[in-house]
């Protein structure tokens, strides 16, 4: 079957995907340690990568399981779900970038996390989308599903990944997700905004909520279009199909 | 319940989350009001993320060795270094700073 060549940025894309997909999986390993020395066994933290698949949720299950026990299994699988909630936004996103068809949209969606929707919506040109979507998914999945195997199998023999400084990798490579975007002042507002209310609200609101707090800001934004000028096209199409001229 | 109905019902959910969204059909979003809030969400969740990660230590803030190694991550984005530089270059800021303290 012949594909037409890649260009430049989707390219760039599919780069972009293998460096945040590896840098996560890498923190996949801390998962499956923790998970075992939370109390789970090997299988049961294997299950949780493959099904669940959203690290916040996953961490935030074993974190209530290892300082409440199954008597907590109830606060544990809300604090996951709070967790998740994100991912249904992602969707909304997502769903334009993929388009039709059944089992393209079925796989897209355990796929839906943090990563690949920030990769593939980092990019203006629709295939690049797509294909940092894709790559950044499966690169994710699969190194994030071996790592945690290999953590729950290695346990207490790797330490504590925080000597690594991993858990400020994870932040510092949300922000490069992130920077891309700060073009629009609309977005510089929302993003600050966002992240006064998710600080602030971080000690009185249970994890998960400060985050989705900080939707509530984008709503707002969005809605009212705060910041935004009248002639701000929302967004590169979903899938025209002509590309972009970028200036 | 079990450790395995707690896995089970927690994944079941988390998976059940992320349909709710792939189900709303794509008409519906092509709105502008839907789309640029849709666009805004995302770059609000990050920043959200970022933050938490950066502050946050369960259900509370702390100033920590993550500040430093982000603010390095920030200095090199806006001097256009590489992510898959910039990354690994925080990870080693917060390993030093947490070796040498």
């Amino acid at each position: 079957m012949a594909r037409p060549p890649r260009t430049a940025q989707e390219r760039a894309a599919a780069r972009s995907g293998w460096a945040v997909g590896v840098a996560t999986a890498l923190y996949g390993i801390s998962f499956g340690a923790l998970a075992t020395a939370s109390g789970l066994d090997v299988w049961q933290a294997c299950v949780l990568s493959l099904v669940m698949f959203s690290g916040g949720s996953q961490f935030a299950l074993i974190g209530v399981l290892a300082s409440g026990g199954i008597a907590a299994g109830g606060t544990a699988i809300a604090s996951a779900a709070l967790l998740g909630v994100r991912n249904s936004f992602y969707a909304l996103r997502l769903s334009r970038i993929i388009g039709p068809g059944f089992w393209r949209r079925a796989a897209a969606t355990q796929l839906t996390i943090d990563e690949s929707t920030a990769v593939a919506t980092a990019q203006t040109e629709p295939r690049a989308q797509r294909i940092g979507f894709w790559v950044t998914g499966l690169v994710v999945y699969l190194g994030w599903n071996l790592m945690t195997l290999a953590g729950a199998l290695l346990g207490n023999l790797i330490g504590d990944v925080k000597a690594y400084g991993l858990d400020a990798a994870a932040a510092a490579a949300f922000l490069g997700l992130l920077w891309p975007r700060l073009k629009a002042r609309q977005t510089q507002a929302v993003a600050v905004a966002a992240g006064f209310v998710a600080t602030l609200l971080t000690p009185v609101l249970m994890p998960g909520l400060p985050v989705l707090a900080a939707a509530a800001v984008a709503i707002v934004f969005g809605v009212l279009n705060l910041f935004g000028r009248g002639d701000d096209r929302p967004h590169p199409d979903p899938i025209p199909m002509e590309r972009e001229v970028e200036p | 319940m079990t450790t395995w109905n707690i896995i089970l019902l927690g994944s079941i959910a988390v998976l059940a989350l992320k349909a709710v969204g792939w189900l709303v059909p794509p008409k519906a979003l092509d709105h502008p009001v839907v789309a640029r809030t849709s666009d805004l969400l995302t770059a609000a969740l990050l920043a959200a993320l970022i933050c938490v990660q950066t502050f946050g230590s369960g259900q509370s803030l702390h100033l920590d060795a993550r500040l430093p190694a982000v603010a390095v991550a920030a200095g090199l984005y806006a001097l256009r270094v590489p992510f898959i530089v910039v990354v690994p270059a925080a990870a080693v800021v917060a390993a030093l700073i947490r070796l040498l303290t």
